[in-house]
């Protein structure tokens, strides 16, 4: 079937949009924490919704929010090949470093739950933003999108234990990181 | 169990993702280890915190307005939308003819309904309106139906099986009234959508997968059922066939 007379289709356009629209909100949020720049994520946000229509006839599962950030995600891939090969825009990736993060942080003197609810919602945006690639997509689909392990497994192509793993290492630096901001107690 | 076994299956625990007998055994370890007693701890503090704080962005309005434009036809159009379109056939072109004819004769009705159930749990995730009585108590639930619908639809509270009860709402399937009453997984809403029908045959339950929903229907005593969630279809079994067998105890 030609492309266009599918997408003119607007019984599809229909079950599309009742289907897909309600996630954009999951989909940019992804897309945010992936890309670190507001505007990238409208045109990777746009680029994933555009695909999704395309290939909507051949979908057939999982749950529509996996799919459609399974799609984002390749979207961005392409994403960061672009700016990879561009001098000024590269991301910089600092897993090699952050694998020596040890997952053991010193054991807490002060309750650290004080601490923690100290915290508010733009600084842990902060802080997740920092975290390094794989760990930080791993973190986000499990902590902000509440995907399970298997979601996350299939949506990126690894296996269960290598979620875990990925995502042990992303709440070790995180917590690293939130600690180090500790303010001085007043 | 080591620390070093339990380190990556604390997370699973607080994530709800370990099976009872893993559990058991990182609980047990835990119980004689002090630090994996401050780990778990710590763990679970973040998590609620990060659970607490809102984490996620709104899509901007000018995106939302962009991909609905890219979208043919993007105003949504009535649940009758197909048929007053087939009913302005002479009107439209033959091409978008040919494909309301084959929308018209490809949706029988019980694919209409599976289609509207799927809907109608959509519009309950959309329009901040999930539940008009919001209560985890079964016996709250259920007299918020009375007066409202011609029958009772049965609130079972699955808490204890791992079912949330989180209360309950008045939708239209097929332009009736049918009741819903909506239950949490984790943080996946199950809407179970109960209808009166005249038949009074019991049919078994069966699966079918729409739009990427998992839809389980089932009928007895005189009352449809489906159970509608993006959750896996297994999970979505387990809760039928939980919601079935408490029904039969229930009832005594």
């Amino acid at each position: 079937m030609p492309v266009n007379a599918a997408n003119d289709d607007p019984e599809k356009a229909r079950r599309f949009r009742d289907a897909a629209l309600p996630h954009l909100d999951d989909v940019y949020t992804l897309a945010r924490y992936l890309l670190r720049d507001a505007s990238d994520a409208e045109d990777a946000v746009q680029e994933c919704y555009l695909r999704a229509l395309k290939h909507f006839d051949s979908y057939r599962g999982p749950a529509m929010k996996p799919w459609l950030l399974a799609i984002l995600r390749n979207v961005c891939r392409a994403e960061y090949a672009r700016r990879a090969s561009s001098p000024t825009g590269a991301i910089e990736d600092v897993a090699d470093k952050e694998e020596q993060t040890p997952l053991w942080s010193e054991a807490p003197e002060t309750p650290e739950t004080h601490i923690l609810r100290q915290r508010d919602a733009s600084t842990i945006r902060r802080l997740v933003s920092a975290l390094a690639e794989p760990f930080r997509e791993t973190f986000v689909l499990r902590e902000i999108q509440n995907l399970s392990y298997r979601e996350i497994a299939d949506l990126a192509d690894v296996p269960v234990g290598t979620v875990m793993s990925r995502l042990a290492r992303a709440r070790a630096m995180l917590r690293s990181a939130w600690m180090a901001e500790q303010e001085p107690p007043k | 169990m080591t620390c070093d076994e339990a380190e990556i299956l604390l997370h699973a625990l607080v994530d709800g993702e370990l099976d009872a007998g893993h559990a058991r055994e990182v609980e047990a370890h835990i119980a004689t280890c002090p630090r994996c007693t401050a780990e778990l701890a710590a763990i679970s503090e973040m998590h609620q915190a990060i659970a607490d704080a809102d984490l996620r962005y709104t899509a901007p309005v000018a995106l939302r307005r962009r991909i609905e434009a890219a979208l043919p036809q993007a105003q949504a159009p009535s649940r009758r939308a197909v048929l007053r379109g087939f009913a302005m056939g002479s009107a439209v072109s033959a091409i978008a003819a040919t494909g309301l004819v084959a929308i018209v004769l490809r949706n029988d009705d019980e694919s209409r309904i599976t289609s509207e159930i799927v809907s109608a749990h959509l519009r309950s995730l959309q329009a901040g309106h999930l539940t008009d009585v919001l209560s985890t108590d079964q016996h709250t639930v259920k007299p918020w139906f009375n007066g409202r619908l011609d029958v009772a639809p049965p609130v079972i509270d699955l808490t204890a099986l791992g079912f949330t009860l989180i209360g309950g709402r008045l939708d239209y399937v097929d332009a009736r009234p049918v009741g819903a009453i909506v239950y949490r997984r984790r943080l996946h809403v199950i809407n179970l959508f109960v209808a009166q029908t005249a038949n009074s045959e019991t049919r078994a339950a069966r699966t079918e997968t729409f739009q990427g929903f998992n839809i389980r229907s089932w009928s007895e005593g005189g009352l449809n059922y489906w159970a509608v969630s993006d959750i896996a279809a297994d999970e979505l079994t387990e809760f039928s066939d939980k919601f079935q067998t408490a029904m039969k105890t229930s009832a005594g």
